[in-house]
């Protein structure tokens, strides 16, 4: 699948969180949106996943709108995992995650054999396969993130747009799930991450979109994210390094004279 | 949100198996008890061969349509509770959070008021859907099609305030002290007196709720993890409130406009029961029909059995045992939490 986003506006009263946004999102990749707080990220993401109306502009679908491709054929091809972790009531994992087939099922029919497999293939990917029986709101916070992981791999949809798939989860979980994207993306998905840490963002995504107020400063490989992409949009500079041939970058200090410690 | 809340879900099957025959048992018991002795069977002989001896009549007319109404109107407060709490994810909604039942009883009341009570049998029924009807369109008025979760309870909050303000001048204003003194008691809601011509006026109407309702129920699953969530797996929020309002104000709509207001039913069925079917709002809809009905039912031969006179109404009877039921539920939700 390939999404293509054309000069995208979306105004929340007089702010412009996207102000005329293009970007192409293809299968296959692992792609980190990145930028600073307000950028315009949750909106983008918003917006491809057919959540956000926009005020001009818009995401085709391999050349469809999403009116002309429809709410459920949408559904089934586009995953969302939004980034507040959030289940208003107690269900168990194993209930969560095959929430992630819903868009698949003919409604009141059983999950069939597919839905099943899916949903047991996504608890495995997603490490929480002991943890199904659990209510959701008995988790820690990473616990939960893992879960909620799983719901939309449950999807097994050809793009999926995560908001920060990561934030919640320690260091040995972050580094699995971020090798779990990549996997996807290798097995033919597209994978669209916000993310915060650049260190991750930079190791494991094939590609960056950096945004910032509403447009896209650098799109590129991660070697796109330059220090002076990095200090015009966040105000840092970072350390660089390499190891086992992965570049890696790690913010440092703050950019400016004026400004360091 | 103790482990202990999921492991209560049992198989969703035998529940409502279960649950189906625990209401017509308590319809049964409903039919066999009454003020009048009355030998069920053979009743039920005179009623088949065409006999209309007095214990055929009691049947048909005053135990049947109390019976069947009872189960009726229990099931449409269950299935709307339950389905209002899934949309608003709060386990506090019931059926007046959204004006529906406030609109119904002003409409009945107006009816009333007006003397027009007498002009026909189904006046007041027919007032009390039209109330509903009216309510439900104001709140669609009031919040517009593409309103969030928040503006549909404070406008729901605003119509059920606004009925309620109306239905207190009707009694303020109130030619002379027995009409008033009328309204009050068919707003503390019964099944007493009720006909068969009501049931059948009312059964449509609350069908095609009950249907509205009943096909939310993927969607209500998915909103469990939020709008945001939900819309991804491509549910149509906007349709969604839109049915459930619709099925809300048909369903309890009708149900109150036949027998008063009765509170409680659907604020406590679906709170008893959601850890049976392991806090999945869409499985919880038939359960908490089928427990609302068999509260009512069970609550109406109560109102029977206790030797109090005049009858206690259903509806404060539903309230003085719902109250301490939802409170000590509270307090078990604050232990566990």
């Amino acid at each position: 699948m390939r999404i293509a986003a054309r000069g995208l506006v979306v105004r929340f009263g007089e702010r412009a969180a996207l102000a005329g946004l293009d970007c192409d999102l293809v299968s296959g990749e692992l792609v980190g949106l990145i930028g600073p707080n307000g950028a315009g990220k949750t909106t983008l993401l918003r917006v491809l996943a057919g959540l956000q109306r926009t005020d001009s502009g818009e995401a085709r679908y391999d050349g469809r709108s999403a009116g002309e491709l429809g709410r459920a054929a949408l559904a089934r091809r586009v995953a969302y995992l939004a980034q507040s972790g959030l289940s208003h009531w107690p269900l168990s994992v194993d209930h969560v995650v095959a929430l992630g087939r819903l868009p698949h099922r003919r409604p009141f029919s059983p999950p069939s054999a597919a839905d099943r497999a899916a949903v047991e293939a996504a608890l495995a990917a997603a490490e929480v396969v002991e943890l199904r029986d659990r209510p959701i709101g008995s988790l820690s916070g990473g616990e939960r993130a893992r879960a909620l992981l799983a719901r939309a791999l449950a999807v097994e949809a050809e793009m999926l747009l995560a908001d920060e798939p990561v934030a919640a989860l320690d260091p040995l979980h972050q580094l699995r799930a971020m090798a779990l994207l990549r996997a996807a993306a290798r097995k033919g998905a597209g994978v669209v991450a916000v993310l915060h840490d650049l260190t991750l963002a930079t190791r494991f995504c094939d590609r960056l979109i950096v945004l910032a107020e509403g447009r896209v400063v650098a799109d590129g490989p991660p070697s796109a994210l330059t220090d002076a992409v990095l200090a015009e949009t966040y105000g840092v500079t970072a350390l660089r390094g390499e190891r086992d041939g992965e570049a890696f970058v790690v913010p440092w200090r703050a950019a400016g004279p004026n400004l360091r410690d | 949100m103790s482990a202990r809340a999921a492991s209560a879900e049992v198989g969703y099957g035998p529940l409502v198996a279960a649950l189906a025959a625990l209401m017509l048992a308590a319809a049964l018991a409903s039919l066999m008890i009454g003020y009048a002795r009355l030998d069920v069977p053979a009743a039920l002989a005179d009623v088949f061969a065409g006999r209309s001896t007095a214990a055929a009549v009691v049947l048909e007319q005053i135990r049947l349509p109390r019976a069947a109404l009872g189960a009726m109107v229990g099931f449409s407060l269950g299935l709307a509770g339950a389905a209002l709490q899934g949309l608003l994810r709060n386990p506090l909604a019931d059926p007046g959070v959204i004006g529906v039942s406030g609109g119904a009883a002003l409409g009945a009341v107006i009816v009333f008021y007006f003397g027009l009570a007498g002009a026909f049998a189904l006046a007041m029924p027919l007032g009390g859907v039209a109330g509903a009807v009216v309510a439900a369109l104001l709140l669609y008025a009031l919040v517009g099609r593409g309103a969030g979760t928040m503006t549909l309870i404070l406008a729901g909050v605003t119509v059920n305030s606004f009925a309620g303000a109306l239905t207190a001048l009707a009694l303020n204003l109130s030619p002379n002290p027995y009409a008033a003194y009328e309204i009050m008691f068919w707003l503390m809601g019964s099944l007493a007196d009720r006909s068969l011509p009501q049931l059948w006026l009312a059964l449509p109407l609350t069908v095609a709720g009950w249907a509205l309702l009943l096909m939310s129920a993927p969607a209500l699953d998915a909103l469990t993890l939020g709008e945001d969530t939900a819309a991804s797996l491509g549910f149509d929020l906007g349709r969604l409130r839109a049915q459930l309002v619709a099925g809300a104000a048909l369903a309890v709509g009708a149900a109150v406009a036949v027998t008063g207001a009765i509170g409680f039913v659907g604020l406590v069925a679906p709170h008893l029961l959601r850890p049976l079917v392991g806090n999945r709002p869409g499985r919880l809809l038939l359960v908490s029909g089928l427990g609302g009905a068999i509260v009512l039912l069970a609550a109406d031969v109560a109102v029977r059995l206790i030797p109090v006179h005049p009858e206690l109404k259903l509806g404060v009877a539903t309230a003085l045992i719902g109250a301490p039921l939802l409170y000590g539920l509270i307090d078990r939700m604050r232990r566990e939490a």
